[in-house]
């Protein structure tokens, strides 16, 4: 039972404060909703027994991304109020658009069946050690291979963040 | 081990593919409604965690860690993109002096 | 023996590559040297091989490489060397030699003579590839080589349009003719599953007579001969050839080239023989065409479009003996023509040399004493062209003579008034211009002069070949061994058994009489067209039958009337109506609407990245959305 109030708890959350991070007429809240949003996104880990995904989830958005944000919103000074809005219409027909795609999504994703657990043997498969496991043996290459697109992504970053000569 | 899963179970699955599915949306319209590049992108941003956690609830649910392995990937792409992202944000802006999408209408016709 | 029959291609192509590479740097005397030098080896060469094949009666055969293999199919690349063969090797290197000799002194001045002697060069190699080749296919590339050559050679002095007109109008009319080879070539592979000349033969001797295959074979084979040996309907391109330099028309459009046809029928001796319908086509067209070239040359007034005539008839005559089933008479003929109308063309060029390149025969006369040499060779070249005795001519016309007769009292006349006309246009020609009181425009400025050593002395060689190579076969009245005969006997072995039996034997008086009634009327001839041509003050305007004799028949004209127009007329059709209104709307209805489509539809980019987003969900939206009704 607990579980599921923690549920609604932090699907409320989560919903309410995705809505805040578009509501919101300055960049700066909206950033400080999402962080919120991540929040309680963690949270849902947790009560999937994804440990290791809530910590890493923390780690890299809330630590990291949001940080990024921050840091672009606060340097560029971009935290200006309001100052471009798209015409109602394009806010309904946006409104509209996503209406139907949360339609079509439910709509696509109910009929999946999950009855079938494939590894019944395994217990804890969200704890570091399972997940360890199974990434530097199964998923080693991608593993290995996407330090590259850090290095290429960092690379990249700076290349484009250096101020032109001319 | 059942116990684990039965614990996880408590939910149905289709609470979480309703929840993903509306933070989704969300994410969706603010792409579509907001002229703000910044906010565009935290709405990204939502859309991928929001892909995330549907991914773990079923890895979750079906007791397989390939799902958890790949939300692990997405967080890679999605920090590599975000560094890549905002860079070029800063780059837009410099150049134009604004983070409106609008304004970046140079391949038009 | 196989290596020297592969040597013999190779010493005219590298000639052919060394001046023709190097024409620009090579000094302008060394080129015909040099090419004379290459053709020399090859005499010898060739001279060796009919010492082997004719002492030995064996046939060199040379397997060079596998050309086309595939399936069922295998061509090899192969060359024979059999009598017939070896002949045709001494008199394309023989002439050939003479002809590049007495083209040294003859291009001397001309600022392109490396590149005359790398065509000349090149011609030879594609003749000899055309008469070594041991399969029809290989043949045919010979026989493209020399219409590549000839067209070449041709239109050798390219900066006058006309020379050009010419040498495509030759290049045409061959393809016309080479297609009948080529569907021959077809028939025969589809027929025999070879294209082996030797095999086909062979297998051809099993089969019966009259043959509806062998017909068609044998009719599309002769469409070649046709156009290469300009018999009627595709000779006029001959004439016009002569806009070639002089030697080219001694060498390609006398002695060589023109008789590939000959060459070709006489190969597929086999094929032919058992056909009798084409033979008789063959004896029809070749008659009718030695009748027109001969009633045409009459009337013509250049030097060198009467012997062109002269060689369209002569060769005509040689089809004749080919439709009479006579082969070997017509490579007689064949031999011996290449020595007297070399001689004939050469001295003609002699001729023209003097006169500084003038061809006009009505401007000429009297050169008699101005230029004796020469008009002592062409003296000899017109006495065995007219067949009389004891010159080469009369030795080969008698055999063909000898045939006709023995196919009829009506062909044998023919064949008579044929070679009578012969004396008429050559004796007219001799009298004109060396007889012939001395033409205003002589008197006036031309600095006449004898042509150089190095022209003349070819030129005797070929005199003196034209005197004595008819001894090689004397007439059956006076002596038993057919030389002649007998050498290529091996050859038409085949042919000669599957042949109809004649029934005509002749006896001794109507042999008699073959050959000694025209000799009256060869004297009569000569007598009256001396008197005739000589004293002819003016130059008479022809009227009646004679102008359409002087107009050729009309026959360009004619041609002109009922295919040129015609295809003119529907190229303009099919150009305006079908081309640019159909075809080209079509194709520019396509261009424009694209362009239309694309000014409209590039306005959905507006550049705008939020309407972009919008188009993007709703695709992906429509995309869920089947994906869920489906």
């Amino acid at each position: 039972m607990l579980t599921q109030y923690l549920f609604f708890f932090l699907s409320a959350v989560a919903l309410i404060s995705a809505v805040m991070v578009l509501l919101s007429k300055k960049p700066i809240h909206s950033v400080l909703y999402l962080t919120l949003t991540f929040f309680t996104l963690a949270g849902h880990y947790i009560l999937l027994n994804a440990q290791f995904l809530a910590v890493v989830h923390i780690i890299v958005y809330a630590g990291a991304i949001m940080v990024l944000f921050l840091f672009t919103v606060m340097l560029l000074n971009l935290n200006i109020e309001g100052e471009f809005q798209k015409s109602t219409l394009m806010k309904f027909v946006a409104a509209l658009a996503g209406g139907m795609i949360f339609l079509v999504l439910i709509g696509t994703l109910k009929s999946f069946d999950v009855s079938i657990v494939s590894n019944p043997e395994m217990t804890q498969i969200g704890l570091v050690k399972n997940l360890g496991k199974t990434l530097y043996s199964e998923y080693l290459m991608p593993f290995e291979l996407s330090s590259i697109l850090f290095l290429s992504a960092m690379v990249g970053a700076v290349m484009l963040g250096k101020k032109d000569k001319n | 081990m059942e116990n684990t899963i039965a614990q996880i179970q408590v939910i149905p699955l289709q609470y979480y593919i309703l929840f993903c599915s509306a933070l989704f949306s969300i994410g969706v319209i603010g792409v579509l409604a907001k002229r703000n590049a910044l906010v565009i992108f935290m709405s990204v941003e939502l859309m991928l965690n929001s892909a995330n956690l549907l991914l773990t609830a079923f890895s979750a649910y079906r007791n397989d860690p390939a799902g958890q392995i790949f939300v692990f990937f997405i967080m890679v792409v999605a920090a590599a993109e975000v560094a890549i992202g905002l860079a070029l944000l800063v780059v837009v802006y410099r150049s134009t002096k604004t983070i409106d999408i609008n304004a970046l209408n140079r391949l038009k016709w | 023996m196989e290596l020297i029959s592969i040597l013999l291609l190779v010493f005219p192509f590298l000639g052919f590559l060394t001046i023709g590479l190097f024409q620009k740097q090579m000094n302008r005397n060394i080129s015909g040297i040099l090419a004379s030098a290459f053709i020399f080896i090859n005499l010898i060469l060739s001279g060796i091989l009919f010492w082997y094949v004719s002492s030995s009666n064996l046939t060199v055969e040379t397997q060079l490489f596998d050309w086309i293999k595939f399936a069922d199919i295998s061509i090899p690349f192969a060359l024979t060397v059999d009598r017939l063969a070896a002949l045709m090797l001494l008199i394309i290197n023989g002439v050939g030699l003479l002809i590049h000799i007495y083209s040294i002194g003859y291009m001397k001045a001309d600022t392109g003579v490396n590149r005359f002697f790398s065509y000349m060069n090149l011609f030879v190699f594609f003749m000899l590839i055309l008469v070594l080749s041991s399969n029809y296919l290989m043949l045919f590339i010979g026989w493209e080589g020399v219409g590549l050559s000839s067209y070449l050679l041709i239109g050798f002095w390219y900066k006058d349009h006309a020379n050009n007109d010419a040498a495509k109008k030759a290049f045409i009319m061959n393809r016309i003719g080479d297609l009948g080879f080529l569907i021959g070539i077809f028939i025969l592979f589809v027929t025999f599953k070879t294209l082996s000349i030797s095999e086909i033969a062979t297998k051809a001797s099993l089969m019966p007579s009259g043959n509806l295959t062998l017909m068609a074979i044998t009719i599309s084979l002769f469409i070649g001969a046709m156009g290469k040996s300009a018999q009627i309907p595709l000779f006029t391109w001959l004439p016009d050839a002569m806009a070639g330099p002089t030697p080219v028309s001694a060498l390609i459009h006398a002695a060589t080239m023109v008789t590939a046809g000959i060459y070709l029928v006489a190969r597929s001796s086999v094929l032919f023989v058992l056909s009798p319908v084409t033979m008789n086509i063959i004896l029809v067209i070749g008659a009718v065409t030695a009748l027109i070239g001969g009633l045409i040359a009459i009337y013509q007034n250049d030097i060198k479009k009467i012997l062109a005539y002269s060689t369209v008839s002569q060769l005509g005559f040689m089809f004749m003996a080919l439709g009479l089933g006579s082969f070997s008479g017509a490579m007689f003929h064949l031999t011996t023509h290449a020595f007297f109308k070399a001689l004939l063309f050469l001295a003609a060029g002699s001729v023209i040399h003097a006169l500084s390149d003038e061809q006009d025969i009505r401007k000429m006369g009297g050169l008699r004493k101005k230029i004796p040499f020469t008009f002592a060779l062409f003296i000899i070249g017109t006495i065995a062209i007219s067949g009389i005795p004891p010159f080469a001519g009369f030795f080969s016309k008698e055999v063909i003579l000898t045939a006709a007769y023995e196919h009829g009292m009506g062909m044998g006349i023919l064949a008579t008034f044929i070679s009578l006309l012969t004396t008429i246009y050559m004796f007219r020609l001799i009298f004109v211009v060396f007889f012939k009181a001395e033409s205003k425009e002589i008197r006036a400025n031309h600095p006449i002069h004898e042509s150089p050593k190095v022209m003349l002395y070819p030129m005797a060689v070929l005199a003196v070949l034209s005197i004595i190579a008819g001894f090689v076969q004397l007439p059956k009245l006076f002596s038993e061994t057919q030389g002649f005969d007998n050498y290529l006997s091996p050859v038409f072995e085949k042919a000669s058994k599957l042949a109809p039996v004649s029934e005509h034997v002749l006896d001794v008086q109507t042999e008699w009489m073959i050959f000694s009634i025209p000799l009256l009327f060869i004297a009569l001839l000569v007598f009256l067209s001396y008197k005739r041509f000589v004293n002819e003050k003016e130059f008479i305007a022809p009227t009646g039958i004679q102008k359409v004799l002087s107009n050729k028949f009309y026959v360009d004209e004619i041609y002109d009337f009922l295919i040129v127009k015609p295809l003119g007329f529907i190229s303009v059709f099919f150009r305006g109506i079908l081309d640019q209104t159909i075809i080209n709307g079509f194709v520019n209805a396509v261009g424009s609407s694209t362009l239309f489509a694309g000014k409209k539809l590039r306005l959905l980019q507006t550049g705008n990245v939020g309407f972009y987003l919008i188009l993007m969900v709703f695709s992906i939206i429509a995309i869920l959305f089947f994906n869920i009704i489906l």
